[in-house]
């Protein structure tokens, strides 16, 4: 059986990657492909542990986690739909409006 | 109000006294303009006519020792203070109040001519109904606090009139004076209300009334009853124009004259004395602080007198006149008698009235000339004005039988009697003085040659009726009214049997033949200044328009230079520190501070600003360092 260790460790990995692509990447839809990277980071730590701990309470946070996912990825798109519609780029750094 | 406090019947007709020239002045307000200046100017004397009426009327009903009481409403009420709006008339109040209404109306009617052709003739009856209503709230107040309202309305109203035409800044600068003068008074006024309140408070007695204040006066120490006296005093000299506040009253000339005569001759100016008067049970207590008032009143007589000597603007001769007659007020107040007081008051309210609007008549015939250097021979052109003025003259310098030599009289042998032998000497040099520069006056303006250019000579004709009648009633008051306070060697004094409730039975030292030595020297030195009068101005050949050039003559003419020093040592100086605080402190402190520290969180804000970048990625970066610290926290606490 595969130790627990090895389940949190490329969940730490899965979700750095997300965290460096929100951080880093000039599309909003890579953005968008990272969040749910580290969402699904985090849903595999909740079903490792779920799995190690003989519980079922993890695998109702990853329903929830799965759910909220899907209407988030929804509802970015819809925006990024609309914001490419309305300025021809998808670059995050050239959206600075919202400031002093 | 000794012995009558078990009956104090209320009387609600007393109220209408001060609401209807209120009234009248409310309606001009609004409505003036609609029912044009005549009728605007008829229903203000109506309003005050009908005031006299009711004071007339409630005067009568008063029995002698009575007091009437309309309690309004209760004004203020915290605890155990309580003030409540609410007039009296007893014997004092009820003297006031027809000098007030009735001299009031007199002069309201003689406004309605000298005033007729003026353009602002609604405005001018606002402003003097208004007056009049403040006056009586003033005279007609059971408390301090009412009459302070009442001192403060009619010291408004003294000044809008005094700047009544206000097209010249002379006139407004005149009111500015009058009414920054004033309030230096009412600052000490209003202080030794404060004092008086908290002292008695801390003896468990907060109230104002003067019923209840003279039953509980004298808890008070007497360095306390002394402090009070002396500040309230000082609020007398601002509005009664002693020195060292006289200085404004004089410049208060440049109003209307009926102004002058109702304002700053019969009524407003003797509110000092009425106050003192009001409060005698207060000022009694304090021995040191009414010598002090009659020395000031005695020097404040005299040395107006000399600066009347020579003055050549005829107002201005009247003005220190009227300066110097309040000083002989002041003197009697001093000296403890205050019904002499009280009873020049009443009498000098008629000399004077008579004297301004005499005045004022000459002034509309000659088109506005009031140097008296410029008139002479008036006397065949006007004489209702002239004879009236021959009678007021004679009231004021003292001659037999009048007003004036029965009030003057009485205060000059107080001082007397009372062993203040050297006040009693200088108001008998002023009352020569006095009688001096009246005679001068009535020479220079009625007598001789005429002097006038053909400008002023161009409408000369004597006055309309509604000018003449007031005159004439005003000077047939100027001799008969002396004759209520006679002495005893002569039909004796109604006026003491009047007033004696209040300020209690009058004191009688000296024998009458010493009494009638002192008339006789009075009338002596009286006669010594109308013939030197004759001598220099009314002979004929007389060197009128020569002034002369000595030290002496310069000094009174220039005022003894007391406008120019007060200006150097207080105006000037005044003036500075505020244009220091103005265009130093002002600017550059208060504003520098207020700035800085704006200008101090501005530069922050401009570094900080920079961390709000606009773009979400910088944010999350934020969000993970922070997260990442706290995360390094607590492993490194574990």
């Amino acid at each position: 059986m595969v130790p627990l260790n090895h389940y949190l460790i490329l969940s730490a990995i899965v979700f750095a990657i997300g965290v460096l692509g929100v951080l880093a990447r000039r599309n909003l839809i890579v953005v968008l492909m990272s969040i749910e990277l580290m969402l699904n980071a985090v849903n595999l730590t909740f079903i490792a542990f779920s799995r190690f701990l003989g519980s079922m309470e993890g695998q109702v946070a990853v329903f929830f986690v799965m759910a909220v996912a899907a209407a988030e990825a929804v509802i970015g798109l819809a925006i990024i739909i609309s914001v490419f519609r309305h300025r021809q780029s998808l670059d995050p750094q050239e959206m600075q409006l919202l400031k002093w | 109000m000794v012995t009558s406090e078990a009956v104090v019947p209320a009387f609600d007709l007393l109220r209408w006294i001060p609401l209807i020239p209120l009234l009248g002045s409310v309606v001009n307000i609004f409505f003036g303009q609609a029912l044009g200046k005549k009728n605007a100017a008829v229903l203000g004397c109506a309003a005050v006519g009908a005031s006299f009426a009711i004071a007339l009327y409630v005067v009568m009903q008063l029995p002698p020792a009575g007091i009437f009481r309309d309690i309004i409403y209760n004004w203020i009420e915290s605890g155990s203070f309580k003030i409540s709006l609410s007039l009296q008339v007893d014997a004092l109040t009820s003297v006031m109040l027809l000098i007030v209404t009735g001299i009031g109306f007199l002069i309201h009617v003689y406004s309605l001519g000298y005033m007729g052709h003026d353009e602002g003739l609604a405005r001018f009856f606002i402003y003097l109904n208004l007056f009049i209503f403040f006056m009586l709230v003033l005279v007609m107040a059971d408390n301090l606090l009412l009459l302070f309202v009442g001192w403060e309305g009619v010291g408004l109203c003294s000044y809008l009139l005094i700047g009544f035409w206000y097209e010249d800044p002379n006139n407004t600068i005149a009111g500015n004076k009058a009414f920054i003068v004033n309030r230096i008074g009412d600052f000490g006024f209003i202080l030794g209300i404060f004092l008086l309140v908290t002292e008695l408070g801390r003896q468990g007695i907060w109230t104002l009334d003067f019923a209840e204040l003279q039953k509980h006066v004298q808890m008070l120490s007497p360095a306390t009853i002394g402090l009070i006296a002396l500040l309230l005093f000082i609020g007398a000299t601002g509005k009664s124009a002693q020195i060292p506040l006289f200085v404004w009253l004089p410049d208060a000339m440049a109003g209307p004259t009926p102004v002058s005569a109702l304002i700053h001759a019969a009524t407003m100016v003797t509110a000092g004395v009425y106050m003192t008067a009001r409060l005698h049970f207060l000022f009694a207590l304090a021995p040191a602080t009414l010598s002090l008032i009659a020395w000031i009143g005695a020097a404040t007589a005299f040395f107006a007198a000399t600066i009347a000597l020579t003055q050549n603007d005829i107002k201005k001769v009247l003005a220190y006149s009227t300066v110097s007659q309040l000083g002989y007020m002041f003197l009697a107040v001093g000296v403890g008698a205050f019904s002499a007081a009280i009873f020049h008051v009443f009498t000098h309210a008629f000399f004077k009235a008579c004297l301004f609007l005499g005045a004022g008549s000459v002034i509309h015939a000659l088109s506005g000339e009031q140097n008296m250097r410029r008139m002479g021979g008036l006397k065949a052109h006007m004489p209702k004005t002239y004879w009236t003025y021959v009678v007021a003259t004679l009231a004021i310098a003292g001659a037999p039988l009048t007003a004036g030599f029965f009030s003057k009289d009485l205060i000059l042998w107080q001082a007397f009697s009372h062993g203040a032998y050297v006040l009693w000497g200088i108001g008998l040099v002023t009352a020569g003085m006095t009688a001096f520069y009246m005679f001068r006056q009535l020479f220079m303006v009625f007598h001789g040659e005429s002097r006038a250019d053909s400008h002023a000579t161009a409408h000369l004709h004597e006055s309309p009726a509604s000018m003449t009648l007031p005159l004439i009633i005003l000077a047939a008051g100027s001799i008969f009214t002396g004759w209520l306070g006679a002495p005893e060697y002569l039909w004796g004094s109604a006026w003491d049997h009047w007033l004696q409730p209040i300020f209690g039975a009058a004191e009688h030292h000296g024998s009458v033949s010493t009494e009638i030595i002192v008339t006789l020297l009075t009338l002596a030195v009286v006669a010594g200044g109308i013939y030197w009068a004759y001598v220099k101005y009314g002979k004929a050949g007389a060197q009128i328009a020569a002034e002369s050039e000595n030290l002496g003559y310069r000094l009174s003419l220039n005022k003894y230079y007391i406008d120019d020093v007060y200006d150097a040592l207080i105006v000037r100086p005044f003036t500075a520190g505020s244009r220091f605080l103005a265009q130093i402190i002002d600017p550059w402190v208060i504003d520098g501070t207020v700035n800085g520290i704006a200008a101090l969180a501005r530069g922050f804000s401009w570094v900080a600003r920079g961390l709000q970048t606009g773009n979400v990625q910088h944010y999350v970066a934020g969000v993970l360092v922070g997260t990442l610290a706290l995360l390094a926290y607590y492993i490194g606490q574990l």
